[in-house]
């Protein structure tokens, strides 16, 4: 019927390989071969850095070096933007970004998420772009590796850690070890085979050309842009070069090429979850995750599918009508790839784009923004998992309850500081998604919509879902360039980045001060289909439960009023 | 099956002995609350303070409030949704009457089972030592370290421990056993309780407690719903519930101008309405009740909690730590076969061995006569002196008048004095001895006059049922590990037969304090029981330390539970009990969420409808109108309070399981019964109100 079970196939097929070596390549305690591959690079890298890399960080010495840097960074990245005008790098002519916009863009990158208020080949220069924009795409999707292998280290790992005081491992190490083993080689061989396919690698200015039709000028935007959408892809960014991102033929050029950056989506987000069974010996817990995201994946992929598969609303009647929904697509790719692309990449956090989502029909688009809520379909790198162990988290809690036993997770104690934080972490998603929204429809001049009306609140929400998701796609057709935008942007973003990430990070600290209880007939079994089953409704039920609301009066509401 | 329904088990005949006992108790106390005090207390608890403990139900006041307000805009305005929005304001009243009723309910069954105690505790008069003599004064004033003499008739002011004298007590006021039973200074027998009765002879007391300190008060206060301490699961639970109904005020808030954005008027009562439908309600109404409800059970079963920490910490035990003797043993030898020697007619052994035991009124020698009994002996009294046993000779018997001597007693005393009068030993004497003793039993030989016949087996008997009790904690993963004096033969023998996991023999009253700590150390939580002084120091090391009310003062004080039994297989109910509170709240909590889907899907469409009727299409239940549809839904979650206190007073059954097959078990019941029972709940009650509306 279609090419889509051949892409999870292949997803499934390139991940599982790609795993292993991630559990090899990155696990701190075991030494092997690539050490001394890549030993050489990392300590020299190190060295650079000042970094003693035989430190092990405890767990909150862990999380202040992992927001330290993200201050240096988003502080370092907002002035590039700034001052881009007078900063070399520039053969355009750029000028300096607006203040509200270069810190929202700061951040945005700085987030993993690559929500974007300006057009990137037209608003940033090449050093913006390669040493701002570029460096981030590699340190975050490091950064959520990092701590995943944090908490692995802490958590997961068995036998299980019964040590108080000791090390979660050293962040810099972590990061270095990702960058070098994972996603500079990964990056590498996607950019060559995505330059071979004919997208652009090159620090001249744009191309200039005269056109046919009577000798008009064309200026066409040009630059590195194949490493910066290899990363872009692989790392769960979502940012491109070219604002309309890998719709524009010059980020994607073919079907060879778009099969190429899909697979990048998921790739990573996959091969961590096999990663961490590798490193933790826990195969069947991952295996039961792994089972929970594809089931979402394929619910929420198949409800894209066959929505976009519907001719679009305003057609209906005419002769066209027999088609599918090609709004705002490429005719290139038709609607089962833009489908694919747009359910993966909301899945991921990826947020990059080959179809624009804001003309997905309404059932379409609710698949979308359901993707977002739940966030740990795979997720953004490393986050994915962490954000899935939150709600791990919750499920052990009612879990434990209901077979008599005072709450744990792992053997280790639940208790009620441990659930101030993971329900903060848990609460702070609908608090900043629906307060913005809220905050921002009661105004409307603050929103600037396009549409009014149901798809006018469902362009809302889908803003800051996806800022508080990391995602970073869009539905556009806001004027969001403005500092309300810009700044309520900054701590959806922040806020959906940091507080799930790290909340588990120092619940894992917390609990490995604590007793282990055996593992045995009497304890939870994380394994079995039961608890799995419990995890999935408690997802669900929680994210179903905080937004249905909004969802009714917005993508709902408007398929049920389509003529 | 294990089932705690209350009263503890019902397997073995001591129990439901009690059973009828405790029931008989409750029935005289009158546990029934009168309807009009019901309704008193539940309207009393309406008071802010009190509402402010339970975040949730506080939510559903404040809404209540405010629906009440718009209520008397409605009928002022004459806007004619007066009407409706009484009847929701009502509703929700009722929703918060309902709670305080369950909470008011249990805590009445706690305190009817106190509450006597107390009453005639107050009456008590104490004789307190003072240095000139004595002086009458009232047992409220006594303090701990006061010295008080009770006499034979009179009841014991306080509890406390008996410096001198011995004497024996009349305990049913505690336990609802009238069996008396023997306390005696310098024993591991040396605690009293407050309101027992002193039958005979005269003690010493000096009291231990302070007024107010008092187990029964400590009793009182775990089931006063307003000054009980959280448990610590519950505080955590309680932290989840107050997030869930913080997200449901966000989402219902912030829908306000989600749908006045896209031209849709929302009416303040049928948001309200809605926010009190999503909030757990039905969990956060019946949490305090549960906790509550637990503690009484645990009463009820005779076993008083220091905190309501350790009813529940018992649900989480690893490792129950057991004394053989008493917990897994009868605490006395039983006669269990007579081996006679070769060539020696097995019937005569039996007979010379029961006719020496007629006379023995210890229970290994009514224990022979029994098995004699059992084997088909007719037994008929001769004529003859009884020659008593004395640790010197270590024998007993019988002389006759004809000079006829028979005798039993220790295997080499027997041989020793066969051999004196000239007598052989039997070539398999010495084999069935041993044998015997290889078996975990004590051999008792038997001889007539010169002639050895052969030796009787006193075994350990395993108390009826034990065994499987064992084999259903296993099952649900809880580790036994028996504890006995007795050399590692005997240890053996008694451990495989009752099937505990794991035995330490020979073992001192300090391994039980290592044990305990090594477990803990491998991260399990440890129970044990313990009566002496010298079980204190593992008491308190223990993560659940149960005294025998019967034990001394400093055990009661190291355990934070005591049992007013001093049964040593009351261990297993405590564990049961903390299950059965925890289940309970998962189960509740699971419930009260996965409800939430279908009352969305009846209130959501009935809020947008009037608007945008296309939304109508949500409206799977096909409700009769938008108003009939809001009532439907907080009429069903209101009446789901009052139809579940049962529930929660008497909690879920517990069912020998592994965890895993308890949590599948319990998901489908509570989790898929919880999104499915809704349904059909709201559209019946549709079906009965939408005529109306």
């Amino acid at each position: 019927m279609s090419v889509l079970p051949l892409y999870y196939a292949l997803l499934i097929g390139l991940a599982l390989p790609l795993g292993l070596y991630m559990g090899r390549a990155l696990d701190t305690h075991r030494p092997s071969v690539m050490d001394r591959l890549f030993g050489p690079l990392e300590s020299f890298l190190m060295r650079l850095a000042g970094v003693d890399r035989r430190l092990s960080m405890t767990w909150s010495a862990y999380l202040l070096a992992v927001l330290r840097l993200h201050l240096l960074l988003i502080g370092l990245a907002w002035l590039v933007f700034m001052d881009q005008g007078v900063l070399p790098l520039n053969p355009d002519g750029i000028p300096g970004m607006r203040w509200d916009t270069a810190l929202h863009t700061a951040v945005s990158f700085a987030t993993n998420t690559n929500q974007q208020h300006y057009s990137g080949q037209t608003q940033l220069s090449y050093l913006s772009q390669t040493l701002a924009i570029v460096t981030l795409q590699f340190l975050t999707p490091a950064t959520g590796l990092a701590v995943l292998l944090a908490i692995t280290r802490t958590l997961l790992r068995r036998p299980v850690a019964t040590n108080a005081g000791g090390g979660v491992g050293n962040y810099y190490v972590d990061l270095t070890r990702i960058v070098v083993r994972v996603l500079l080689p990964l990056s590498l061989i996607v950019a060559l085979i995505l330059v071979w396919q004919g997208v652009p690698a090159t620090y001249q200015g744009a191309q200039r050309v005269t056109m046919l039709d009577g000798g008009a000028l064309q200026v066409i935007p040009r630059g590195p842009v194949a490493p910066m959408v290899a990363i872009k892809q692989l790392g769960t960014n979502g940012g491109g070069w070219y604002g309309p991102n890998s719709t524009v033929p010059l980020e994607n050029p073919t079907g060879l090429s778009n099969l190429i950056e899909t697979i990048a989506l998921l790739l990573i987000p996959v091969a961590s979850l096999i990663a961490v069974g590798v490193i933790s010996g826990r195969r069947r817990l991952m295996m039961g995750i792994g089972v929970v995201m594809i089931a979402f994946s394929l619910l929420t992929t198949t409800m894209i599918v066959v929505s976009e598969r519907l001719p679009n609303a305003a057609l209906v009647g005419l002769a066209v009508a027999d088609s599918p929904n090609l709004e705002g697509k490429e005719l290139r790719f038709g609607s089962d790839l833009s489908a694919l692309w747009g359910s993966w990449t909301t899945q991921t956090s990826n947020g990059s784009v080959n179809a624009m989502h804001d003309s997905f029909n309404p059932l379409g688009g609710l698949g979308l923004l359901m993707d977002m809520f739940v966030n740990v379909t795979f997720g953004g790198i490393g986050v994915g998992l962490i954000g899935y162990l939150l709600y791990l988290m919750l499920a052990a809690f009612i879990g434990s309850l209901m077979i008599g036993r005072a709450p744990e997770l792992f053997g280790k104690p639940l208790e009620t500081r441990e659930m101030r934080w993971i329900s903060l972490a848990i609460l702070a998603q609908p608090l900043i998604i629906l307060g913005s929204t809220a905050i921002t429809v009661a105004f409307p001049t603050l929103a600037g919509n396009s549409n009014p009306g149901f798809h006018g609140l469902s362009q809302v929400l889908y803003e800051y879902t996806s800022a508080f998701a990391n995602n970073g796609s869009g539905f556009e057709g806001l004027g969001d360039a403005t500092p309300w935008w810009n700044l309520t942007c900054v701590v959806a973003l922040a806020v959906g980045r940091f507080l799930p990430m790290l909340v588990p990070l120092a619940v894992a600290g917390w609990l490995a001060g604590k007793r282990t209880a055996p593992q045995g007939r009497g304890s939870l079994a994380m394994e079995s289909g039961a608890f799995v089953g419990l995890t999935a409704g408690v997802i669900v039920i929680v994210n179903l439960l905080g937004f249905l609301p909004a969802l009714v009066l917005g993508p709902i509401a408007e398929q049920l009023t389509l003529p | 099956m294990p089932r705690v329904d209350g009263n503890g088990m019902g397997e073995n005949g001591i129990e439901e002995r009690e059973m009828a006992m405790m029931q008989a108790h409750d029935a005289s106390q009158g546990l029934r609350i009168r309807p009009l005090t019901l309704l008193a207390e539940s309207l009393r608890r309406l008071n802010p303070r009190s509402l402010a403990r339970n975040p949730v139900m506080a939510v559903v006041a404040i809404g209540t409030l405010v629906c009440a307000m718009y209520t008397g805009m409605a009928f002022a305005e004459a806007s004619g949704q007066g009407i409706f929005a009484l009847i929701v304001t009502l509703i929700l009243l009722a929703t918060v009457l309902f709670a305080n009723a369950a909470e008011a309910m249990a805590e009445a069954r706690g305190k009817a089972h106190a509450g006597s105690l107390r009453a005639t505790r107050g009456e008590l008069q104490a004789r307190r030592l003072t240095r000139s003599g004595e002086e009458r004064v009232a047992a409220d004033r006594l303090r701990r370290g006061d010295r008080v003499r009770v006499v034979a008739g009179e009841l014991i002011p306080a509890d406390g421990e008996i410096l001198e004298g011995a004497g024996s007590i009349n305990e049913s006021a505690v336990t609802g056993e009238s069996a008396p039973v023997l306390r005696e200074a310098g024993t591991d027998n040396s605690g009293v309780s407050a309101g027992t009765k002193l039958l005979s002879d005269e003690l010493l007391v000096e009291v231990s407690v302070d007024p107010g300190d008092s187990l029964l008060d400590r009793m009182i206060a775990l089931v006063e719903g307003a000054s009980r301490q959280k448990t610590p699961s519950e505080l955590a639970l309680s932290v989840l519930l107050s997030t869930l109904t913080l997200i449901f005020l966000i989402v219902v808030v912030t829908l306000v101008p989600l749908a006045q954005f896209v031209g849709i008027s929302t009416s303040p009562v049928m948001l309200v309405a809605l926010l009190v439908c999503l909030i757990p309600t039905t969990i956060g109404g019946l949490l305090p009740a549960i906790g509550i409800a637990g503690m009484e059970r645990a009463m009820r079963a005779n076993l008083v909690a220091k905190s309501g920490k350790a009813v529940e910490i018992a649900g989480s035990i690893d490792t129950l730590l057991l004394d053989k003797t008493g917990t897994i043993t009868l605490g006395d030898r039983r006669a269990t076969e007579f081996a006679a020697c070769h060539g020696v007619d097995p019937a005569r052994l039996r007979q010379v061995a029961a006719l020496c035991s007629l006379e023995d009124p210890t229970p290994e020698g009514r224990s022979i006569v029994a098995l004699a009994r059992a084997q088909g002996d007719e037994l008929v009294a001769v004529e003859a002196s009884v020659v008593p046993f004395s640790a010197a000779s270590r024998v007993s018997g019988l002389d006759f008048a004809d000079g006829r001597c028979w005798r039993k007693g220790a295997p080499n005393a027997i041989a020793r004095r066969v051999q004196e009068a000239g007598g052989r030993l039997p070539a398999d004497y010495e084999a069935l001895v041993e044998r015997i003793s290889r078996h975990g039993a004590t051999p008792l030989a038997v001889a007539e006059g010169a002639r050895l016949l052969g030796v009787i087996a006193l075994a350990d008997v395993i108390k009826p049922g034990i065994a499987e009790r064992f084999a259903q904690l296993r099952q649900m993963g809880v580790k036994t590990l028996m504890i006995t004096g007795d050399n590692p033969i005997t240890a053996a023998a008694i451990a495989a037969e009752a099937g505990v996991d794991d035995y330490v023999a020979e073992a001192t009253p300090e391994q039980k304090l290592e044990l305990i700590r090594a477990e803990q150390a491998a991260g399990r939580l440890v129970a044990m029981m313990g009566d002496g002084t010298n079980d204190a120091p593992a008491l308190a090391q223990a993560d659940l330390g149960l005294a025998m009310n019967s034990g001394t003062q400093a055990a009661r004080e190291a355990a934070n539970m005591v049992d007013l039994d001093s049964d040593p297989g009351k261990l297993l109910s405590a564990v049961e009990i903390g299950k059965q509170l925890l289940i309970t709240r998962g189960a509740l909590t699971t419930f009260s969420l996965a409800n939430d889907v279908a009352k969305y899907f009846a209130i959501l469409p009935a809020i947008f409808a009037a608007s945008v009727p296309a939304l109508g299409g949500l409206d799977l239940l096909a409700l009769h109108s938008p108003q009939s549809a809001v009532l439907s839904a907080v009429i069903f979650n209101a009446l789901v309070i009052p139809a579940l206190i049962p529930f929660a007073l008497r909690g879920v059954r517990v069912h020998a399981a592994s965890a895993s097959a308890m949590l599948r078990r319990n998901l489908l019941i509570y989790g898929l019964g919880g999104l499915l029972l809704p349904f059909p709940a709201i559209k019946l009650i549709d079906l009965l109100i939408g005529p109306l509306f």
